[in-house]
């Protein structure tokens, strides 16, 4: 019995039991060589006699065997020369179990027997089986376990297998398989029994020792891997049971661990396929504190990899029903292991699902039943609070992504949106953005609006606020990100069918205004611009869609652009609105629908007039209405007079005077087009320049009086290069004495200033002179015209 | 040789998801000395991936940008070269050729770059060039009807600049080119 010992005892003890060893070994060998048999044998049993010590641990017990084992070999030599010694070795064989002690007995016995059997003098299997039987005698754990240990190693190369010297009759196989399987069991029975020596303050550090020994048991295992002779059918009928009876009856924990990893790291792919129902109950049948979750990964792993290896071993998979059988297993064992986790039922769902997605991709029904298991499993737990299983959740919601690389795949497992339901919000978003990515990285086009319809409710905690979720506690740059995401995903959402694309625009609308005054400045603009590119489209195609004609197909479109255009006052973002409505003002006159582009026309000055304060917005705001003006041509005279006398007004009325100058002079194009049946209107765009240069005029006299210099001369340029323009195209109003008196003032302005002029208006005035001067002597019709100004 | 990238109108997120990924592949970091942008990114997002391209990166506004601080034009130097930026929706009317001369004479620049109109031009005037390298992601557009992705690159050697223009059609980039010398000494057009 061991006593409370410290290492230093046990190291004293060791070095004892070698210099024992060593003592008696140095005997041995005179007598080896004197060829004294008695002596030999005296010595040699003194010497084992070291190994009955109870006083060490697993390891320094394997030091001390080690070196007996050495000598053993010597002893073999010995004792296979019959020339030496003079007996044969049948007679040894009794003579040895005389010694005095059980020990060193068996010791002595299994040294003949290798002899005995390599002599042929009787069948291997009948001395094989003496041997094991005998073993029984020493039933102390750590003596018994290298006894057998020895005894395994002895008779490796002495098995009865197929085509070795020592085969038997018929039932040859089954001989060395019986004698491997009962040394297996009797050294698993030994080693678990190991934990249950010493008192108990020791046993953390037994359980290592013990954990190392573990290859001496499982060796037996890859031996019965390497028998010839042993085939699937042995193994089923044989083998495999008696193992796993021996493995699940030990109810020790790292038995049972390691050697299940052994089962299946030595057998074959194919034998576990066809005992998958074997392993599996036995895995059911482990004890609760296994890790069996590490066991089952372990075997699909394997089985992924051996189904990747050729495709013809797909059908075997399919007829020995490996997705069922495994699903039923974790299922099993989720259900009887109350104590498991939820991480560790999450973990299992994701090996299952790995497992599915490599072996059976094409099977969309066994993914979304691993999915549903696994909805049943989350239900039964009030809420998912623990952040390691929330991740393995998100790994499980993630594989399918990968691997199917078109979303809408994913988009038709019906339990994928109820394993999200069971996320906490913030995950849920994390899982929402994972799926955008994967349509972006993919470059996948979801065109059907019922998949629009599932996609959005996926993501639904992007596009609105769940219950509990405040939009205030976001992060800002997460959230824009986020926002930005689903904006993104919106161009994503395409069909070239004008009746479906509508649809789809239905459900992302109907989704997106739910998102409140935070989200829309964010998701507005990308659906307004996917319905525009819509009417543009149909207006290029004409015909019908769904029985409706175009127009009125265009117009209900225009309604809803309205509409959800005006949801942006709710934000408000009065700017970009504006924009928008400008965008689809544009569009309508496209499609020749007049009051509808008025009423945008009518939106865009509301906003204007009401919500644009600032003034450097306005000088945007008012340039790209006039801009988008001059280029529509659906008005009649009516309505376009109204809309460039606004225009034309709001200009003149901009802050500062510079910027009405530019606004000004801009608003001359509303009168002139350059198309065939453009407006042009010679007068009216005078009319402008020379408001624009009485402006100009002002500004120049406001600096004056201000700083008491002259201002730079950049305005005056400006319109002179617009009358320039107007004279080219033919504007009967302008006149080159016009331009030369505008010249003149120009000069005039600048000369006042007297070296004051900004570097910025001299080179613009230079160069605007030196384009009249490339004009002039351009000949033809133009060099005529200019010809006229003098310079 | 200096290489210029001139891109803009991408219109990020509010009328395309991101630039195609034949021009994504193309655009390697490292290989370009300068961007000129012409604007409408639209987000911060564009604005950093442009600068992993290269940081020496020259934006001015769109009237969608979100980032308002751009500046309305920029001019800049690069070889013999002087060159302006402006977005281009200041212009009316919109594309209008001679109205950009004026813009082209008024900053003082052999090369301008604008964009707005989503179609791609290279025209040679008294003034100079200007240069509109479309929309790199194909954006819709008002003004124009039917738009390709394109871009454009500048190689710029003293006096001589080659414009290389790249654009998506049918999934296939095809790439034309043109050539512009400046006169050394006079300081008139090119």
């Amino acid at each position: 019995m061991r006593t409370l010992a410290g290492v230093e005892d046990e190291e004293k003890w060791l070095a004892e039991g070698i210099a024992g060893i060593q003592h008696n070994a140095f005997f041995m060998h005179r007598a080896l060589d004197a060829n004294n048999l008695r002596e030999v044998l005296k010595y040699s049993a003194l010497m084992l006699s070291e190994l009955r010590t109870s006083k060490l641990s697993p390891q320094k017990y394997y030091d001390l065997y080690m070196r007996a084992f050495d000598q053993l070999r010597q002893l073999e030599i010995f004792f296979k020369d019959e020339s030496r010694h003079g007996l044969p070795v049948v007679d040894l064989y009794e003579l040895v179990q005389h010694a005095g002690n059980i020990l060193p007995r068996m010791y002595l016995l299994c040294t003949v027997g290798s002899v005995y059997i390599k002599s042929k003098q009787a069948p291997s299997k009948d001395v094989l089986k003496d041997l094991v039987e005998m073993c029984r005698g020493v039933q102390h754990p750590i003596r018994g376990l290298f006894l057998r240990s020895y005894l395994a190693q002895v008779s490796r190369d002495k098995l009865p297998e197929i085509g070795s010297d020592y085969e038997g009759d018929a039932n040859t196989v089954i001989d060395a398989v019986e004698f491997v399987l009962q040394n297996f069991t009797e050294m698993n029975k030994l080693w678990v029994r190991i934990q249950h020596q010493g008192p108990g303050t020791v046993r953390e550090k037994q359980e290592k020792e013990r954990n190392e020994l573990r290859d001496l048991v499982g060796k037996n295992l890859h031996v019965l891997g390497q028998i010839e002779g042993v085939d699937l059918e042995m193994y089923k009928e044989t083998v495999l049971p008696r193992v796993l009876e021996q493995v699940v009856n030990c109810k020790d924990k790292l038995a049972q661990y390691y050697l299940m990893e052994c089962i299946i790291q030595v057998f074959p792919d194919e034998y576990h396929l066809q005992t998958l129902e074997a392993l599996l109950a036995a895995c059911t049948q482990l004890m609760p504190t296994v890790d069996t979750k590490i066991v089952l990964t372990q075997l699909m792993d394997r089985l992924s990899n051996y189904a990747a290896s050729s495709p013809d071993v797909l059908h075997e998979f399919l007829q020995v029903e490996a997705f069922a059988k495994l699903s039923n297993a974790i299922g099993k064992v989720i259900d009887t292991q109350l104590e498991m986790p939820i991480v560790g039922a999450m973990t299992l769902f994701v090996s299952l699902l790995t497992f599915t997605l490599r072996v059976h991709p094409d099977r969309l029904d066994y993914v979304d039943q691993v999915l549903g298991a696994c909805v049943v499993k989350l239900s039964s737990v009030p809420k998912l609070e623990d952040a390691r299983a929330m991740k393995q959740v998100v790994a499980l919601l993630s594989a399918p992504l990968e691997k199917y690389s078109d979303i809408v795949t994913a988009l038709t497992l019906s339990n994928y949106p109820r394993v999200m339901d069971h996320l906490d919000d913030g995950t849920n978003k994390v899982m929402a953005m994972l799926i955008i990515q994967s349509i972006m990285k993919n470059d996948s086009c979801i065109s059907t609006a019922d998949k629009v319809e599932v996609l959005f409710e996926l993501i639904k905690g992007l596009i609105k606020d769940l219950d509990g979720t405040n939009v205030e506690e976001l992060d800002e740059e997460d959230f824009q990100e986020e926002q930005n995401s689903v904006a993104r995903l919106i161009h994503m959402l395409d069909n070239e069918e004008p009746e479906e694309m509508l649809k789809i625009i239905y459900v992302v609308r109907k989704h997106l205004m739910t998102g409140g005054p935070q989200r829309l400045p964010f998701t507005v603009p990308p659906l307004v611009f996917s319905a525009v590119r819509l009417v543009r489209q149909l207006e290029a195609q004409g015909g019908d869609i769904a029985g409706e004609d175009v127009p009125a197909t265009l117009r209900k479109i225009f309604q809803i652009l309205n509409q959800t255009i005006e949801a942006l006052s709710s934000v408000p973002c009065p700017e970009l609105a504006l924009r928008l409505y400008l965008q689809c003002a544009e569009a309508a006159s496209d499609c020749d629908l007049e009051p509808v582009a008025y009423e945008f026309f009518t939106q865009a000055f509301i906003l204007y007039e009401e919500e644009i304060a600032d003034s450097k917005a306005q000088v945007t705001a008012i340039h790209l209405i006039v801009g988008t003006l001059q280029r529509i041509n659906v008005f009649g005279v009516e309505n376009r007079d109204t809309l460039t006398h606004k225009a034309t007004g709001y200009s003149a009325r901009l802050l500062k005077k510079p910027d009405q100058c530019r606004a000004v002079y801009a608003c001359s194009h509303l009168f002139w087009v350059d198309d065939p049946e453009g407006i042009k209107d010679g007068e009216r765009v005078l009319l402008c320049l020379r408001r624009a240069l009485r402006i100009a005029n002002a500004a120049q006299q406001m600096v004056n009086a201000t700083r008491g210099s002259s201002g730079p001369v950049t305005l005056f340029v400006e319109i002179l290069n617009k009358y320039l323009y107007f004279f080219e195209k033919g504007n009967p109003h302008i006149t080159p004495s016009d331009i030369q008196s505008l010249i003149e003032l120009i000069n005039t302005e600048m000369l006042s200033d007297n070296g004051n002029t900004t570097i910025h208006s001299d080179p613009f005035f230079s160069s605007t002179l030196r384009y009249i001067r490339f004009q002039k002597q351009k000949g033809g019709l133009m060099g005529e015209k200019y010809d006229l100004i003098k310079l | 040789m200096v290489l210029v990238l001139a891109l803009g109108d991408l219109h990020v997120p509010h009328r395309a998801a991101d630039l195609p990924p034949k021009f994504k592949s193309m655009l390697v970091p490292g290989k370009i000395q300068h961007i000129i942008c012409t604007g409408n990114l639209c987000i911060k997002e564009i604005h950093d991936y442009l600068k992993t391209i290269c940081p020496d990166l020259h934006i001015v506004r769109g009237e969608f940008d979100e980032d308002a601080r751009y500046p309305e034009n920029k001019t800049l130097t690069i070889g013999q070269f002087k060159l302006g930026l402006c977005h281009g929706h200041q212009v009316i009317p919109w594309g209008d050729l001679d109205s950009l001369a004026m813009l082209q004479r008024q900053l003082g620049v052999d090369i301008l770059v604008t964009g707005h109109t989503h179609q791609f031009t290279a025209y040679k005037h008294e003034g100079g060039v200007v240069i509109n390298p479309g929309s790199a992601t194909g954006a819709y557009s008002s003004i124009n009807q039917d738009v390709n992705p394109s871009f454009v690159l500048m190689d710029i050697d003293g006096f001589r600049a080659v414009v290389y223009v790249y654009e998506l059609i049918d999934g296939e980039v095809k790439v034309d080119k043109i050539e512009f010398k400046k006169p050394p000494t006079s300081n008139s057009a090119p």
